[in-house]
C-alpha cells in the first residue's frame, strides 16, 4: 500500500490544566493508521484515549507533536474523519432519516443525488421501517444505529469511534459488533476504534495498541492475525484466547504498577 | 378528563358563591362591589348591547375594544419576538455580541415598564406607538433572557456532532442552536404575552384612547365597577387563551420532547 497513513501521530503530547494544575493526558503518542485498517486502542478508562480521538477528530489540538490526516496537519472537524460517540449525540428534535441525512443536508446536495445510498444504508444498519421516528422513541441500540448510519452515509476516509457501544448492554453490544464487522467487510473502512474491552479489540481490529495508564502511552502495539470474515465465534478460539491472554498480561502489569506508583 | 374538569371548576365556583353570598348578605359596602349576576349582566350588554344605545355608552363595545387590545398585544409580541430571539441566539453565541450588549439589556431590565411611561408618552404622545413601545419593551426583555439561556444551554456533544458532520457556523445555528434553545424560547415568549397584556392595559389606561385599559380607566371614573369587573374578566380571559395558544402550538413545534418526556 502506497501513500501516507490515513490518521499519523507523531510524539503527540497533551496536558491539560485543571485548578491551576498541569496534568499529563498524553506522553508521546505514535501511532499510525493505514488506509483500510481496523485499529482499535485499547486502555483502561482516563488514559486519555479519548483526548487522542478527539484529536483525530480536529474537537481538540495536542500541547506538542503532530496530528496527521493523509499526510496533512489536523486543523478542525471535517466530515472525512466521521466520529461515532459514547452517546449516540443524535439530534432529538430530526426524525431518524433526518438525522441520518443531516451531514447529506448541509452539504446541500439535492435529495435525488442521495437518496439510493441512505436508503441502502437505513437497510444495512436495520433501521428500515423507522425511518420517521425521533430519537427518543428508539432504544439505546437504535440510536447508535443511527449515529453510525449518519456517518456512513458521508463515505468518509475514516471512522472514528470512541467507545461507541460502551453504554450498551451485554446482548446488543454483541449485536452492533456484528454489525460493525459486516459493515468492515462491504465497505473495508478505515476505523480507529477507542475501547476498554480487550474481546472487542480483537475480535473487530486488524491492530490494537495497549495503552498504559495516565500518563496514557502506548505500551504495546500487537497484530490481531484472525482470519476474516469473522464473527463472534472466534471469540471462543484457541488462537483468541491466546491473544487475549497476553493483552491481559500487559494490562495486569499497568495496573499492578499503576497502583504500586499512584498519581501525586 | 369529566373528573379533572370537575376539579378544575370548583374553586372558582366557590369563590362565585362567596362572592354573590358577601354582596347578598353586606359584607362590603353596597355601591362599591357589584354582584355577580350584576357583572355578567352588563358584561352581556357590554357585548352584544342594549335594547337602546343610550343606556349605556359601553353597550356593544366590547369586540371593538378587545380588537384595539388584541391587535395591540399582537403588534408589540411580535416586535418583541422578532428582535428579541435572533439578539438572544447572538448574545447566547457569540462572546462579542454578548459582551457588546449584555450589560446594556440587564441595566436596563430592570426599569419597569411602568417607569417607561411618561418618556413613551412624551416621545410618541397619546398614539398607538406609544402603546407598542411599551409592549414590544415588556414582552422583549423574558423572550431575549430565556432565548439567550436556551442557546447557552446547548449539548456541546451535538455542536461537535454537526461539525464533524460538515456544518458551518449558520447550519449550526439554525439546525442545531435554534432548535435546541426553542424549549427555553416558548418559555420566553409565554412570559413575554404575559407581560404584553399587563403592558397593554397599562398603556391604554393612559397613554391611548382606546382598548380594554381605556375602558377600565373610564369605567372606573364613571363609577361602574360592574364593566370595571367585567373588564379584569376579560382581560383575564385573553391572557390566559394567548397562553394556550402559546402551548399549544409548542406543543406541536416542540412534538419530540413530548415524546422525550413519556419515553
Amino acid at each position: 500500500m502506497s501513500g501516507p497513513p490515513t490518521v499519523e501521530l507523531i510524539d503527540v503530547w497533551k496536558e491539560f490544566a485543571t485548578g491551576g494544575r498541569r496534568v499529563e493526558a498524553l506522553q508521546g503518542i505514535s501511532v499510525a493508521v493505514e488506509r483500510n485498517e481496523f485499529a482499535a486502542i485499547l486502555g483502561p478508562s482516563g488514559c486519555g484515549k479519548s483526548t487522542l480521538l478527539n484529536m483525530v477528530a480536529g474537537f481538540d489540538a495536542p500541547t506538542r507533536g503532530r496530528v496527521l490526516f493523509d499526510g496533512g496537519p489536523v486543523r478542525a472537524p471535517d466530515p472525512r474523519r466521521a466520529v461515532v460517540f459514547q452517546e449516540p449525540a443524535l439530534f432529538p428534535w430530526y426524525t431518524v432519516l433526518d438525522n441520518i441525512t443531516f451531514g447529506l443536508r448541509t452539504r446541500r446536495q439535492p435529495p435525488s443525488v442521495w437518496r439510493a445510498k441512505v436508503d441502502a444504508f437505513v437497510e444495512l444498519v436495520g433501521l428500515r421501517g423507522f425511518e420517521s421516528h425521533y430519537p427518543a422513541e428508539l432504544s439505546g441500540g437504535m440510536k447508535q444505529r443511527v449515529g453510525i448510519a449518519r456517518v456512513l452515509v458521508m463515505e468518509p476516509d475514516v471512522l472514528l469511534m470512541d467507545e461507541p457501544f460502551g453504554s450498551l448492554d451485554a446482548q446488543t453490544r454483541s449485536l452492533m459488533q456484528e454489525l460493525l464487522l459486516a459493515v468492515w467487510e462491504r465497505h473495508h473502512q478505515t476505523v480507529l476504534f477507542v475501547t476498554h474491552d480487550i474481546e472487542e479489540a480483537l475480535l473487530l481490529a486488524d491492530s490494537v495498541c495497549v495503552m498504559t495508564a495516565r500518563p496514557g502511552r502506548i505500551k504495546k502495539r500487537l497484530t490481531v492475525e484472525l482470519p476474516r470474515p469473522r464473527s463472534l465465534e472466534v471469540t471462543t478460539s484457541p488462537f483468541f484466547n491466546e491473544l487475549k491472554r497476553e493483552v491481559l498480561g500487559l494490562i495486569r502489569e499497568e495496573s499492578v504498577r499503576a497502583a504500586a506508583d499512584p498519581p501525586p | 378528563m369529566a373528573r379533572r374538569l370537575a376539579l378544575a371548576v370548583l374553586l372558582p365556583l366557590a369563590l362565585l358563591a362567596l362572592w354573590a353570598t358577601a354582596v347578598q348578605q353586606r359584607w362590603v359596602v353596597e355601591g362599591i362591589v357589584p354582584s355577580p349576576a350584576q357583572v355578567a349582566r352588563s358584561w352581556y350588554q357590554w357585548i352584544v348591547g342594549g335594547p337602546t344605545r343610550s343606556l349605556s355608552p359601553y353597550s356593544g363595545t366590547w369586540l371593538a375594544n378587545v380588537a384595539y387590545s388584541g391587535r395591540r398585544v399582537l403588534e408589540g409580541f411580535v416586535l418583541a419576538a422578532v428582535v428579541g430571539i435572533p439578539l438572544g441566539l447572538f448574545i447566547g453565541w457569540n462572546r462579542l455580541v454578548a459582551r457588546l450588549v449584555d450589560p446594556s439589556v440587564q441595566l436596563l431590565r430592570p426599569v419597569p415598564i411602568t417607569a417607561w411611561l411618561p418618556f413613551a408618552i412624551a416621545v410618541f404622545g397619546i398614539y398607538d406607538a406609544s402603546a407598542l413601545f411599551l409592549i414590544g419593551l415588556g414582552a422583549f426583555y423574558p423572550i431575549v433572557v430565556n432565548t439567550t439561556h436556551g442557546v447557552r444551554d446547548t449539548n456541546l456533544l451535538l455542536l461537535r456532532a454537526a461539525r464533524m458532520l460538515g456544518a458551518g457556523e449558520a447550519a449550526i445555528l439554525t439546525k442545531v442552536v435554534f432548535r435546541s434553545a426553542l424549549p427555553s424560547i416558548f418559555t420566553g415568549l409565554r412570559l413575554g404575552i404575559g407581560i404584553a397584556w399587563t403592558a397593554v392595559i397599562v398603556a391604554e389606561m393612559i397613554a391611548v384612547k382606546s382598548g380594554l385599559g381605556y375602558v377600565l380607566w373610564d369605567a372606573y371614573y364613571v363609577g361602574r365597577m360592574d364593566i370595571c369587573v367585567a373588564t379584569m374578566f376579560s382581560v383575564g380571559l385573553l391572557g390566559f387563551l394567548s397562553d394556550r395558544a402559546l402551548q399549544l402550538l409548542a406543543r406541536v413545534i416542540l412534538r419530540w420532547r413530548t415524546l422525550e418526556a413519556h419515553g
